[in-house]
């Protein structure tokens, strides 16, 4: 373990699909799941990610495509004859083995004689040397997460699939446990597939994130990359917040395009936008747009894209400041600020000026009409 | 007392004690029942068991410490107590081997159907037991399907089944089954099937997993089945007198007879309480055994 890292290779998923009736869970999906990162599979619960995992792991059939890692074709083999372990959402412990001998269970199937050293230095690995007798339900719920860890890590998988292994866990927990988590990874060097619902946790955590809807992969990429430069509608609004205006593309100006929305001209640079027609959305995140009283109207850069509107509600958060903002059409948008301004804040009611910089502006297709 | 303690916390007190007797009032009706029906006939069995006869007078017997009537009872009946044991012993085997592969069918594979399949494993004893034992009489008569077709093969030494061992062992076989299958079903439904998908996933093939997680998680339900299964088979007489020779009494048949024909209330008395602590050392044994080895 320590020291040999191994030698492992990328995760192949060609044209997987699994159809549950008529409903397809997984939907033609094609991806590379490169050797020794760590990458998150994420969305929101049915979008088919468990599924997906499942798959991979053997638990269930694909309707068609394959599964490769390497060069070899695992499509077919059963879960027992594949180089792949998984973490189980409720930790699936054997209830009736202590915690060495359900570390050691994978070990022992393969007929390995002498489990003893590796079952300690994974128990050591995990920090559970001192539980090794005793039985999963007098272990807490991190523990229980951890021994799952080592149980399956234990076998040196090539892949190793995590089904949101700290759903369980409380916040503060699960936020030790993803640190734990990532050490771990990085000490033994799988390929980690994690599959989460939770943004946060899949951002902190994964090299990679895959963020999936309907069955589908909307957008792949290093979680910074998605944050700041989203695809798809569902991307913006699932990753983070984001302010979507509906507006018409007038043309270009040089590395801009020029959106034309409610009497107002946005300037969306054209490597930000992935529209296709005329028909867009000009996006933006909360947390990049400064708010300035109207009288100040005139301090906002030249450059920049303005929005005019109505505080309607200010909620303090300590590291940042949430107004909600109504522009003349009715939209409300969200802005963060950084409680960084000495003086007053805006409050309910004042006029304001929002503005933000082309380069922070993103411009989606609008598949709504 | 001082006048402090009265008047600080006799509050909370006053309630602990109201919570503690409603405890015992409710314990009450379910003590006088074993009270009047456990306890009372047991002190008077027991003294039975140690009565003598009556000099002079045929079927009356009066106080006594007659401990030969235990050693009297064993020596001329421990033919039957074997026998007892064995074809208990045989029937419980059996009724697992059958009752297992049904319960985990039930519990892995039934799906919706599975109330109509439990309805279906207790729908039998709706019927009378006497009655469907009766049936038994029909089933493996001489001339049935069933004699038929082992005398066509030379598997019968005797040529017949009823009025044999076999006869015995397969009614208490079949009496007992649903007392087998439903504890079964109880512990096998009640495993988590991530258990079976984390074994598999962890290299072991489908025997394996049965072997290794399966089994050892269904334990208690084979304890608790293959006890609700032996303990009253070892006592029962119907299966005996209706599907049995005399050749092929168990100790309930004997007991019934000391009771009801020959009166002899002593001797009755004495093997109905050997029968009672053999079945509890048995049993003791047998939990502890499952318990220390398999279960922990």
């Amino acid at each position: 373990m320590a020291g040999a890292i191994k030698q492992v290779e990328d995760l192949h998923l060609l044209n997987l699909t699994k159809k549950f009736g008529d409903v397809a869970a997984v939907d033609d999906l094609t991806l590379t799941i490169p050797a020794g990162s760590f990458f998150a599979l994420l969305g929101a619960s049915g979008c088919g990610k468990t599924t997906t995992l499942r798959m991979v792991a053997g638990l269930e059939d694909p309707t068609s495509g394959t599964i490769n890692i390497g060069s070899k074709d695992i499509t077919n083999l059963r879960a027992f004859q594949r180089p792949v372990n998984t973490v189980f959402q409720s930790y699936a412990l054997f209830p009736h083995l202590d915690i060495f001998e359900n570390v050691a269970f994978g070990l022992r199937r393969r007929g390995i004689k002498d489990v003893k050293t590796p079952v300690n230095q994974m128990l050591e690995l995990v920090e559970l040397s001192a539980m090794a007798r005793r039985k999963p339900t007098q272990l807490s719920g991190g523990q229980q997460q951890r021994v799952a860890v080592a149980r399956a890590l234990i076998n040196e998988p090539d892949v190793l699939l995590l089904d949101e292994p700290l759903g369980a866990l409380d916040l503060k927990l699960r936020r030790q446990m993803q640190i734990e988590l990532k050490r771990i990874q990085r000490e033994v060097g799988t390929t980690f597939v994690h599959v989460t619902h939770d943004q946060e946790e899949a951002m902190t955590m994964a090299d990679t994130v895959a963020i999936m809807n309907a069955g589908r992969i909307e957008q792949l990429g290093n979680p910074a990359d998605i944050y700041e430069l989203p695809k798809t509608v569902f991307v913006a609004n699932f990753l983070g917040q984001s302010n979507l205006i509906n507006g018409t593309a007038q043309g270009r100006s040089g590395d801009d395009i020029l959106v034309a929305a409610y009497g107002q001209t946005y300037v969306v640079p054209a490597a930000r936008s992935s529209a296709t027609t005329d028909n867009m959305i000009v996006g933006v995140r909360p947390e990049k747009m400064t708010v300035l009283d109207a009288p100040d109207g005139h301090r906002a850069p030249e450059s920049h894209n303005k929005i005019s509107g109505r505080v309607t509600d200010v909620s303090y958060a300590g590291v940042s400041t949430q107004y909600l903002v109504r522009t003349p059409w009715d939209q409300e948008l969200t802005v963060f600020e950084q409680n960084v301004i000495v003086g007053d804040r805006c409050s309910v009611g004042d006029e304001v000026l929002l503005h933000w910089a082309p380069e922070h502006t993103f411009g989606l297709e609008n598949l709504g009409g | 007392m001082s006048p402090i303690l009265v008047a600080g916390p006799s509050k909370p007190v006053v309630v602990a004690k109201r919570r503690s007797r409603s405890g015992y009032l409710l314990l009450f009706p379910g003590m006088t029942w074993l009270a009047i029906f456990f306890a009372i006939p047991f002190v008077t069995l027991f003294m039975t068991s140690l009565q003598e006869p009556v000099p002079g007078k045929m079927g009356k017997y009066q106080a006594g410490f007659q401990l030969g009537n235990y050693t009297n009872a064993m020596a001329e009946y421990w033919p039957q107590f074997l026998r007892s044991f064995i074809y208990a012993g045989i029937a419980t085997l059996l009724a697992l081997v059958i009752a297992y592969p049904l319960a985990y069918f039930i519990a892995m594979k039934g799906g919706k159907w599975r109330p109509l399949l439990l309805v279906l494993v207790i729908a039998p004893s709706f019927a009378s037991f006497l009655l469907r034992t009766y049936a038994w009489r029909t089933i493996l008569a001489d001339e049935g399907p069933i004699t038929s077709f082992f005398n066509a093969l030379h598997l019968l030494p005797d040529d017949r089944i009823l009025n044999t061992g076999i006869a015995v062992v397969a009614g208490l076989t079949y009496n007992f089954l649903p007392f087998m299958i439903l504890p079964l079903y109880a512990a096998l439904e009640k495993i988590d099937p991530r258990l079976i998908e984390a074994s598999s996933d962890l290299y072991s093939s489908g025997v394996a997993t049965f072997r290794k997680i399966t089994w050892p998680l269904s334990l208690p339900g084979v304890v608790a089945g293959t006890l609700l299964t032996f303990i009253p088979a070892a006592g029962d007489y119907i299966n005996a007198e209706l599907l049995g020779s005399t050749k092929d009494r168990m100790i309930g048949n004997v007991i019934q007879t000391n009771f009801i024909e020959f009166r002899d209330y002593p001797t009755a008395s004495a093997l109905s309480f050997v029968l009672m602590a053999a079945i509890l050392v048995m049993v003791f044994t047998y939990i502890r055994r499952a318990g220390t080895e398999d279960l922990l």
